[in-house]
């Protein structure tokens, strides 16, 4: 049994839950007078960034200093770590000063997993998104909003989403958010359909717990959630697709399209949207829009991770990856 | 003249012989041979193979001694059973030039574990844009008939086209590191359902075989015969039967490690699976092993790759790819052909020292065990079976994919012209 | 919570319960001059429970709602390193907040006095209340930090071996407290 988190895909559909149940109790916490939690006192977490994210850096901070804990931000780009400083180094040099956890967000795909697994280091690791793998408190937060929006706030505690039928649309391939919301969502029963043009999918994408379209006006009729991924201008020069009119013409989600969706579905986007590509501002700040939501949930969610994979002896959360033999 | 008499020795499998050794050449072969004034090597029904040759190693000397020298590696290629081994041209500075591949032929000669025949490159720098001396790295001591560019493919098809035409003045052959630079941009892992996975780079099957099937076209057209390094995908072993159903002069070799690993192995993010070309699939697994059977590739070729402990103790991305192989090949092998039942030991002793001596021209390599011969001989215990310890290696560097893994078959005994290397599995 | 033997013996049966539950909600009434003030928050799981129908009591009593909530304590444990981390209870506060006001913690066990004071910080971040007090049905002794209750159903001298189980309809199916002897497991009691 592992005690960190690294993939979605390492979740059991009782792991999510009590996590996605742990952060509502957690979001009841920002709204009180005291937004913080004595739990993690006397621990320290550092958040090593690799890659620049403020976004993503400030949310797993908020979290940690909620819960009491001692934070270290140590962004390692412009440090010793560009000079050639190896992650092993960096990792040992954590374990030195006797961090409990580690949040890591990697440019290499698979980097929070050698650290977890190379004996570097004996703390802790959360992955805060690596290369084009994994993001699982990022599906963990789009799962706790769907669920809020969907199911309820309280009709939804203990319940998974299953039969919900949800979207991604955009750039599959390069997309962490993308692989790991389809575990995630597979593992909790919605229905994951993925929309994009076939160069943004990834070959051997058929394996995958979904399903595939490249029509998106066909699709939106039986979506209860739209996901929208960010789609970056500099993959047109490298021929993913023709134009920035083109993309959006075919799969950007404009006022027509959202208005093709059923009533109660809802419109979701990680961040950082780019408006004009893949939605219009129209969409990005109409009250079916839940990115600025997703925001607030993304703290509740890991403060939910840090205080079961940290607050006790041993984590609660139950891995089910197996150990290569 | 010092003799040396292996008796009980099953020669390339067969029934048990006595063999004799007196002084660089093999004196007899046969039952009940006197062992009069010989050493005697009691061989107990172990199997009597050719030395072995690699036509596909990097030594790593000189520039990069902390991962390799001329001097580790062929202590490691005696350990493995081998007599002679090809040395691949990317060292720095680069074996391009007539006196880059004599110093590494010479440091071969002189240490005497194992006879190191030098690969010139086919391009200045390994650049792939203007040809190496190619004659002069023929007419030197080094006598270099075999040229790669490995580790980078001669993707312009004028420079390939040139490189196949000129070597022919000199009986040469181009080693083609297939690989299409275009669509193995970033390429971290095999493109398929793991890569999907995992978020690696995809390094598809096509960049690979749309360069074969490029080179055997232009080695049919221009009437050349070329080489295939490290095969590694079913679609190549097709081009490559297709072409040889041509009539079209194409070798090919495949590594063990291709014979026996696959890109589910990669999941651990281990990046001593990181190899170029890269880990494929099952599919593929056995369509080599087939191909090494039925003749379609025709040879075991190692691509020994040493790197040092930190660049591989790293992620995925940032590690170096490469595995070392020389002293787990014959290892290898048997597991996946000779257990399997694809292929006799006299078919192992074809495709590990008899085809790649041919392909090289490395003389006195590669003959058969019979009287006259050059003695140049691996003893090999096949009913062993145990754990890869790479403490053990005699090579500097580590990165091999097998640790802990039990294997069959361990080389006791190696022989070159005469000389034992290998005693007992210890280097002499 | 498995530590129970079959012959764990009860110590107080449903009608019992109901009868001092009615008392205390008669001492609350007297001690806190009439109750407006007063709110009522449980303590998961089962002073939760005994929360509301403490203000089910007090409103029969004095014609008046009284507000009840709940108070999960869970984040401010001081042995949360020493067990796997605790799926989080519901805290519920009722709407016009506890400044200013009597709160009243409930709980069904007093014992070591590690939960009241993780209820006490608990109640120190939401706000500040005029004064608390601490409603038990059981208190069975062996307190490790200053701490007594205001309101004990019953006082129940046991020893560190014998485990205090509380039962509730609500939870459990029957409302019964329940004395047995400890087996293996240490720890399995609060």
């Amino acid at each position: 049994m592992q005690r960190h988190l690294i993939s979605a895909a390492d979740l059991t559909r009782d792991d999510a839950v009590q996590i996605l149940d742990t952060a509502e109790e957690m979001a009841r916490v920002a709204d009180r007078p005291i937004k913080k939690l004595p739990t993690l006192r006397g621990r320290t977490v550092v958040n090593l960034f690799f890659e620049d994210s403020t976004r993503t850096r400030i949310s797993f901070e908020a979290a940690e200093k909620r819960l009491s804990a001692d934070v270290i931000n140590f962004s390692a780009k412009g440090s010793s770590v560009s000079k050639g400083e190896s992650l092993k180094d960096t990792a040992q040099t954590l374990e030195a000063m006797g961090v409990d956890a580690v949040v890591i967000r990697h440019g290499a795909s698979g980097a929070p997993y050698r650290l977890a697994t190379s004996g570097w280091i004996d703390a802790v690791v959360i992955n805060a998104g690596d290369g084009t793998h994994q993001h699982p408190t990022q599906a963990l937060l789009d799962a706790f909003t769907m669920r809020r929006r969907l199911v309820g706030r309280d009709a939804g505690i203990g319940q998974d989403l299953g039969g919900k039928r949800v979207t991604l649309v955009g750039d599959i391939l390069h997309s962490r958010v993308a692989r790991s919301n389809v575990d995630l969502l597979h593992t909790l029963g919605a229905e994951v359909t993925l929309v994009a043009p076939p160069t943004l999918l990834p070959v051997g994408v058929e394996s995958w717990p979904c399903e595939i379209s490249y029509d998106l006006d066909a699709t939106l009729p039986k979506s209860d959630a739209v996901m929208l991924l960010r789609v970056q201008r500099e993959r047109m020069n490298a021929a993913f697709f023709p134009t920035e009119r083109e993309y959006t013409r075919r799969y950007g989600l404009d006022g027509d399209r959202m208005a093709r969706m059923p009533e109660h579905a809802i419109v979701m986007h990680p961040g950082p949207m780019v408006r004009g590509m893949e939605i219009t501002a129209e969409v990005a700040d109409s009250d079916r829009c839940t990115a600025v939501e997703q925001v607030a949930n993304g703290v509740s969610i890991r403060m939910a991770v840090l205080y079961l994979l940290l607050g006790g002896m041993d984590p609660a959360v139950t891995h089910t990856r197996t150990e290569e033999k | 003249m010092s003799k040396i008499l292996i008796r009980g020795a099953k020669v390339l499998g067969g029934e048990p012989q006595d063999v004799l050794i007196s002084g660089e050449v093999i004196e007899a072969v046969g039952a009940g041979l006197s062992d009069e004034g010989a050493e005697v090597v009691e061989a107990g029904g172990r199997v009597l193979l050719p030395g072995l040759v690699d036509l596909h190693t990097h030594l790593r000397e000189p520039g990069r001694e902390d991962s390799e020298t001329v001097l580790t590696g062929t202590r490691a290629a005696a350990s493995g059973g081998y007599t002679a081994v090809f040395a691949m041209a990317n060292t720095f500075p680069v074996a391009d030039t007539a006196g880059v591949v004599e110093q590494v032929y010479r440091l071969g000669k002189d240490h005497g574990y194992c006879d190191v025949q030098p690969i010139g490159a086919v391009t200045v720098g390994l650049e792939g844009k203007k040809l190496a001396e190619l004659g002069a790295m023929h007419e030197s001591a080094a006598g270099v008939t075999v040229f790669s560019d490995d580790g980078k493919c001669v993707d312009d098809a004028v420079i390939m086209r040139r490189a196949l035409e000129y070597v022919k003045a000199f009986g040469g052959v181009v080693a083609q590191h297939a690989q299409e630079p275009r669509l193995t941009e970033g390429a971290q892992m095999n493109e398929g359902v793991v890569s999907a996975e995992l978020g690696l780079g995809g390094w598809p099957a096509v960049a690979e075989e749309s360069i074969i099937a490029r080179d055997v076209l232009l080695a049919e057209h221009v009437g050349s015969r070329v080489h295939i390094c490290h095969l590694s995908t079913a679609g190549s072993v097709e081009i490559v039967r297709w072409a040889k159903s041509r009539g079209i002069d194409v070798t090919a070799e495949v590594t063990p490690h291709h014979l026996l690993l696959t890109d589910e192995l990669v999941r651990s993010y281990n990046p001593v699976y990181k190899v170029n070309p890269p880990l494929r699939t099952e599919r593929d697994v056995l369509a080599l092993r087939q191909a090494l059977a039925d003749g379609t590739i025709d040879i075991v070729a190692t691509d020994h790759a040493p790197h040092p402990h930190e660049d591989k103790d790293c992620e995925w991305a940032a590690a170096a790819m490469g595995m070392v192989g020389l002293e787990t090949a014959l290892s290898v092998v048997q597991e996946t052909m000779v257990d399997t039942g694809l292929l006799d030991w006299a078919g192992v002793a074809d495709r590990m020292s008899l085809k790649p001596a041919k392909i090289g021209r490395a003389a006195g390599h590669g003959r058969p065990v019979s009287a006259g011969e050059p003695a140049n001989l691996t003893l090999v215990d096949t009913t062993y079976r145990g754990s890869v310890d790479p403490a053990g290696f005699a090579s500097r560097s580590r990165n091999t994919p097998y640790e802990g893994r039990e294997l069959p078959g361990r080389v006791t005994h190696t022989w070159l012209r005469g000389r034992a290397t290998l005693v007992d599995g210890k280097l002499a | 919570m498995d530590t129970q033997r079959s012959d764990a013996r009860p110590v107080l049966e449903a009608p019992d319960i109901a009868r001092v539950l009615t008392r205390i909600a008669h001492e609350i009434v007297e001690r806190a001059k009439g109750a407006d003030d007063v709110v009522l928050l449980g303590i998961p799981t089962r002073g939760v429970f005994l929360a509301q129908r403490l203000a089910a009591k007090l409103e029969e009593i004095t014609g008046r709602k009284v507000p009840v909530g709940s108070l999960d304590i869970t984040m401010y444990r001081d042995d949360l390193r020493m067990h796997p981390p605790r799926a989080l209870a519901r805290t519920d506060i009722p709407g016009d907040g506890v400044d200013g006001r009597l709160v009243v913690l409930v709980d069904d066990v007093l014992f070591s006095g590690r939960t009241i004071r993780a209820a006490l910080d608990a109640l120190n971040d939401i706000g500040r209340p005029r004064a608390v007090q601490l409603a038990v049905l059981v208190d069975r002794g062996h307190r490790e930090l200053p701490i007594r209750a205001d309101y004990v159903g019953k006082n129940l001298p046991t020893s560190l071996r014998e485990t205090v189980k509380v039962q509730l309809a609500e939870e459990d199916g029957r409302d019964t407290v329940l004395l047995g002897v400890k087996q293996t497991t240490p720890d399995a009691q609060h």
